[in-house]
């Protein structure tokens, strides 16, 4: 079985308990949560999760299926499916000694990251874009000490006006 | 009507009544509520959280309700009046260790789709989350076990929900749905509003109508196939397709076996009926299905006693899978042919111009050969009583014709094996979950659901003692049911597997210190009679036959009896012990 990386786009109810109704779901059936997020959709009532998980095809359509049986999903979408844009969002607070910033801000213009705070002997880096961009910048500010690292997990939409 | 408890006063004026806006209580809502819905019987237990609903029960006649002696009582015997009737149950218990009581039967009614209506209350919402005397986070708890839930902030939300709860429950794949409500929404006011129009609801549309295509391919493959058979399950009877499952398989001629939740789907005095699969059905159905070349699945989930060892199920066959889920197709089972819909509706469309299956005249004649050499068989004796032999004697006194509910073990796979059902609605009995206690509780709902007709509920001496306590609600209401024990002193079916699979170590399984189950019943106010032999065994049912109430039967049984044939775990479903090795 070809196990990959899929990105699921689950519109909901906006209601208390919803999260839990889904993460529930994935947890008791043994389907892998990668990261999940949830915010606001175009439409007032709705909410839109956007879950990276891992599996075979049979394991996606297990997923699609038992994630319409929650009453509170209105649409499942399989995003991996087409091109789509992924965009996850990290904060990283790096050490760095007044002599280092310099190279640092190297690093974040490289990456079109910011630096959204200056601390004594700290940066904290904001970077957005692909899980890999991330993974990437982080690399290479793992050799100054990385003291703190909050990642927001991916959102994602298909091109186009699918 | 034979029991004493009031009859329904609902009439068209008093609904009328009830229609009218008004400023009422959102306990009195849901009073109202359910009785637009047409709920006529409702099982329950008071406690705090609930006081303000019990207290405008106070003197209300419009419904039955039962109090039960413990919440497992209550949801098993709303269960029993769901499965037994077609309609939804209800049952109501208070918050904290009342909700929870109710957890095990509402896993026991999610897992065998039954439609429910659990209605529990909560602490006030002020309280919620401050770990306030008897709360409990039910909707939390029950979530993996329930087809939805909602707990109720607003009093205003209460007719909606109650309307939305029943639609939800008795659609679609049935399940059970829980209603939480805080004790300040039951206490407060507000205008009520009805809520009667159809239910809509997006995220909510349940596939009825099956795709043509989907037929055709399948009228195309009865047309090729050369060894069919038909595997129904529960989805037949809760969808009262037992009809239209009738023509299909006469016109088609195609050997049909029927899951434990299908028993009574299909009458077991067909020719084309070859038993029950799976770990402890027949010969012939585990023959045939392992043997088929298309396998025709019609309501049914796959469950895994059913089918055995997955990698090895049905090898040779085409296999097509009739369910309103989709989830369920392609879960368990690799599927060739789909087709999503509710069984009554699949039927009907399928009897159109349904195709005989021509080619399989030799496969016919084979089958019928084996459910002849092999039918269910046991060693008769005359020293001790067999538990089969009872099984028999109640099934050729009752001309097959009771409602039989079981509880879980040896007992209820004798009575699947030996009783012969030929009406649906007929079988209740506890098959995903496989719930002692279930058994003697869910007799006292089918039996409200249909005062008139006979129910017989059959138990092992084990599952008796986790629900005896409602002995009480068949004396004060004489409920008529007639509490059979098939007494063998020790959990059987345990016993069975330690003996065949654990190597003879029994390991606490020896119930002594049981009660003297005809005291018991005397001490509920209940008559009991024991038997020992065959003799007294056809007398103490003739007499619990001619008792008009409820009367417990305890039949003292052959220690030692096993349940043949048996697939044990990790066997392919052909590879059965018959039991008669020596």
């Amino acid at each position: 079985m070809n196990i990959t990386k899929h990105t699921i786009a689950v519109l909901v109810n906006d209601q208390p308990g919803v999260l839990q109704r889904v993460s529930g779901l994935f947890g008791r059936r043994g389907f892998n949560i990668e990261s999940i997020t949830v915010g606001q959709s175009e439409e007032v009532g709705l909410s839109r999760m956007v879950i990276v998980t891992t599996g075979g095809e049979k394991t996606l359509e297990q997923i699609e299926k038992q994630l319409y049986k929650i009453i509170d999903v209105i649409k499942v979408i399989d995003l991996s499916s087409k091109p789509m844009v992924t965009r996850e969002l990290a904060l990283i607070k790096v050490k760095s000694e007044p002599a280092e910033r310099p190279e640092i801000m190297g690093v974040v213009e490289t990456f079109r990251a910011a630096v959204v705070d200056i601390g004594p002997n700290s940066l904290m880096v904001q970077v957005v874009g692909d899980t890999h961009k991330i993974d990437a910048m982080l690399e290479l500010l793992k050799p100054y000490g990385i003291r703190e690292l909050s990642r927001t997990g991916a959102t994602a939409m298909i091109r186009g006006n699918v | 009507m034979s029991t004493n408890i009031p009859n329904v006063q609902s009439t068209d004026e008093l609904r009328e009544k009830w229609m009218k806006p008004e400023v009422i209580t959102g306990s009195e809502m849901l009073l109202r509520s359910l009785l637009l819905e047409g709920v006529d019987c409702v099982f329950g237990y008071p406690g705090g959280a609930v006081l303000y609903i019990y207290d405008a029960m106070h003197g209300f006649e419009d419904f039955k309700h039962l109090l039960t002696r413990h919440e497992q009582g209550a949801i098993h015997a709303a269960d029993g009046y769901a499965r037994a009737s077609g309609k939804v149950g209800v049952c109501i218990a208070t918050s904290g260790p009342g909700a929870t009581n109710l957890v095990t039967g509402i896993a026991t009614a999610y897992m065998d789709s039954t439609p429910l209506v659990v209605i529990t209350g909560n602490v006030a919402t002020t309280l919620i989350g401050t770990d306030a005397f008897q709360e409990a986070d039910i909707t939390g708890i029950t979530m993996p076990i329930t087809k939805h839930s909602y707990l109720v902030r607003d009093v205003e939300d209460l007719p909606r929900v109650i309307h939305e709860a029943f639609h939800i429950a008795n659609t679609g794949r049935k399940g059970p749905v829980l209603i939480d409500i805080p004790k300040d929404v039951s206490a407060a006011k507000a205008l009520f509003k009805p809520h009667t129009e159809p239910v809509a609801m997006r995220g909510y549309n349940p596939t009825v109508t099956p795709n043509r295509l989907q037929l055709d391919k399948l009228h195309q493959a009865i047309a090729e196939a050369e060894r069919p058979l038909i595997l129904a399950g529960g989805g037949v009877v809760y969808s009262g397709g037992h009809e239209e499952l009738f023509k299909f398989v006469t016109s088609t001629g195609i050997p049909i076996t029927t899951t434990l939740l299908g028993l009574g789907g299909f009458p077991s005095g067909n020719d084309l009926w070859i038993g029950m699969p799976g770990m402890h059905g027949t010969y012939t159905a585990n023959n045939a299905i392992q043997q088929s070349d298309l396998l025709i699945n019609i309501g049914a989930r796959f469950d895994d006693r059913v089918t055995g060892k997955l990698d090895g199920f049905a090898p040779h066959a085409k296999i097509v899978h009739i369910d309103i889920d989709p989830a369920e197709i392609g879960k368990n089972v690799a599927v060739d042919i789909p087709i999503v819909g509710d069984v009554k509706t699949v039927l009907e469309m399928l009897n159109v111009n349904v195709p005989y299956a021509t080619k399989a005249d030799e496969w016919r004649a084979k089958v019928a050969g084996w459910k002849q050499e092999k039918p269910f068989r046991y060693d008769d004796s005359d020293e001790v009583l067999k538990p089969q032999w009872v099984v028999e004697m109640l099934n050729d006194t009752t001309n097959g014709e009771a409602i039989v509910t079981t509880d879980v073990g040896q007992h209820q796979m004798w009575s699947a094996q030996y009783y012969r059902f030929n009406q649906p609605r007929s079988w209740v009995t506890s098959g995903g979950l496989g719930t002692m206690g279930f058994g003697f509780p869910s007799a006292i709902g089918a039996q409200m659901a249909n005062p008139e007709r006979l129910v017989i509920s059959i138990n092992g001496d084990g599952g008796m003692q986790m629900c005896s306590q409602e002995l009480a609600i068949c004396a004060i209401n004489n409920i008529p049911v007639k509490i059979v024990i098939l007494n063998n002193q020790v959990l059987g079916m345990v016993r069975q597997w330690q003996e065949l699979i654990y190597d003879n170590r029994y390991s606490h399984i020896d119930l002594a210190g049981s009660p003297d189950f005809v005291k018991l019943a005397e001490a509920y106010g209940v008559k009991g009679l024991r038997a020992t032999n065959k003799e007294e065994a056809q007398a103490a049912w003739k007499e619990a036959m001619d008792t008009p109430g409820p009367v417990v039967v305890e039949f003292v049984v052959n220690k030692h009896e096993n349940v043949y044939p048996m697939v044990t775990q990790g066997s392919t479903i052909d590879q059965m012990l018959m039991g008669d090795e020596e």
